[in-house]
């Protein structure tokens, strides 16, 4: 027997609504009721980190959260970071610049994380970034390109 | 999609305990990041969940009048790590529960479930059996407290009992004033990581700093379930400070653990971890209490 509850949320600024079936992750309900692709399902145990959104302003694996638990919150995916006509933000664009992409499929993960701790406005030392950044999973860069785009990203918006 | 089988969502604590008493096969979902994994590998496929996620009125750490540290059980470590009140008073947990998992995973992790799930390694619990915390219940019953070390029965086996779930953890004034702790956490890597051992100390020193008042050494995964090292506690309480006191620690300590082999680490790796980690963050605790050694 199926069961389906009404899950009402805020996505990257919109009001959405929909019947979700409980068994659902957050990333099931966000790629698969909105095709919210950026959302990328690697492990779906919790620890790659491919799938991290922000809810409510704390970065989470979607993959170890709940649909029903969304209800009320406010999400954010890679999807709202663009501007109005597909524009990068700053720190896709360091992303681009750093060379901090190379199959792509950390790279949601790590920009709704980094986005996430770039907001307190803080800067951090290059220990303290690993340590923020430490909950993704990276087969191709060898990390150093995405603390170096992430390290610029800060030091751009905190000059 | 996971494979659940029927989910309750209780609005309040009273709710959920009467979901507890009427489907008692169900599980309880704090943050789900042990429940939905156990779901994923099979091990609790097609079960019935509670989730107890919703109830906020669980969530916070605030300081009764008699000076007790009250967290609710659904505080997430990282809202406890950021805690004011967790980084005046008790801020090794607060450290402790820095060292969990990655960012996310304290996002979402919440220190009932750390130590609801019985397993000796959680980072939260040596901590918590060093700061003499009590365990609050609340079931059909009413609510019941004991102490952190009688609430683990066996290993992933809490006194948890029919219609019951945990509701708060409370540090009195008693077990933190005046004390200052150190955790360190042997891990083969720094993130994402399950402690191979864990070492919690607190230590309350008198007043000029020269006599050791009180120490407090917990272990993770030095046994089954978190345990004190007593007999050292009790050789070492109101000596004096010295050089040599670390390391004859270090060396008691071995007579009140008793570790294994698994295949994260052998027996004497863990022996030899138990021995160096109490030294260390003996030492540390000590330091952070402004006393010389």
């Amino acid at each position: 027997m199926s069961q389906y509850k009404l899950v009402t949320c805020r996505i990257n600024g919109k009001e959405r609504s929909a019947m979700v079936d409980v068994r659902a992750s957050l990333a099931d309900m966000l790629r698969n009721e909105y095709s919210l692709t950026s959302v990328k399902k690697g492990c779906e145990v919790g620890e790659c980190g491919a799938c991290a959104v922000i809810i409510d302003g704390e970065c989470y694996n979607s993959c170890i959260y709940l649909a029903i638990w969304a209800d009320g919150k406010e999400i954010e995916t890679v999807e709202g970071l663009v501007g109005p006509d597909g524009e990068l933000s700053d720190l896709q664009q360091a992303f681009v610049e750093e060379t901090a992409i190379q199959c792509g499929f950390c790279t949601p993960g790590f920009l709704m994380e980094a986005e996430c701790f770039l907001r307190r406005g803080e800067i951090y030392t290059d220990e303290e970034l690993r340590k923020l950044l430490s909950g993704h999973l990276c087969r191709c860069t060898g990390y150093d390109n995405i603390l170096r785009a992430v390290k610029k990203t800060m030091l751009q918006r905190n000059q | 999609m996971y494979d659940i089988g029927t989910v309750y969502e209780p609005k309040t604590v009273e709710e959920a305990v009467r979901m507890r008493c009427e489907h008692p096969q169900a599980v309880i979902i704090a943050g789900g990041s042990d429940v939905l994994i156990k779901i994923r590998e099979g091990k609790l496929a097609g079960a019935d969940l509670i989730s107890i996620f919703g109830l906020d009125e669980l969530r916070g750490v605030h300081m009764e009048e008699d000076g007790t540290l009250v967290i609710g059980s659904l505080t997430s470590f990282a809202h406890i790590t950021a805690d004011p009140l967790i980084r005046e008073h008790i801020g090794v947990l607060g450290e402790a529960v820095d060292m969990v998992g990655g960012p996310q995973i304290r996002a979402i992790g919440t220190i009932g479930g750390n130590t609801c799930n019985g397993v000796t390694s959680a980072d939260s619990a040596s901590t918590l059996f060093a700061w003499d915390a009590i365990i609050e219940l609340t079931g059909p019953e009413g609510i019941r407290r004991m102490p952190i070390r009688d609430f683990y029965l066996s290993a992933g086996k809490v006194d948890l009992r029919e219609g019951e779930l945990q509701t708060s953890i409370r540090i009195p004034r008693k077990a933190w004033e005046g004390y200052k702790g150190f955790y360190i956490k042997y891990g083969m890597r720094r993130a994402m990581e399950i402690a191979t051992t864990g070492c919690s100390v607190n230590v309350k020193l008198s007043e000029d700093k020269k006599t050791l008042e009180d120490l407090r050494i917990a272990f993770g995964v030095a046994g089954p379930v978190p345990r004190r090292a007593e007999s050292t506690e009790n050789t070492f309480r109101g000596q004096a400070l010295t050089a040599s006191l670390p390391g004859e620690i270090g060396k008691a300590v071995l007579a009140d653990v008793q570790p294994r082999d698994s295949w994260r680490a052998s027996k004497d790796l863990r022996l030899h971890l138990c021995s160096t980690m109490a030294e260390r963050a003996f030492r540390e605790a000590v330091s952070r209490s402004g006393g010389e050694l």
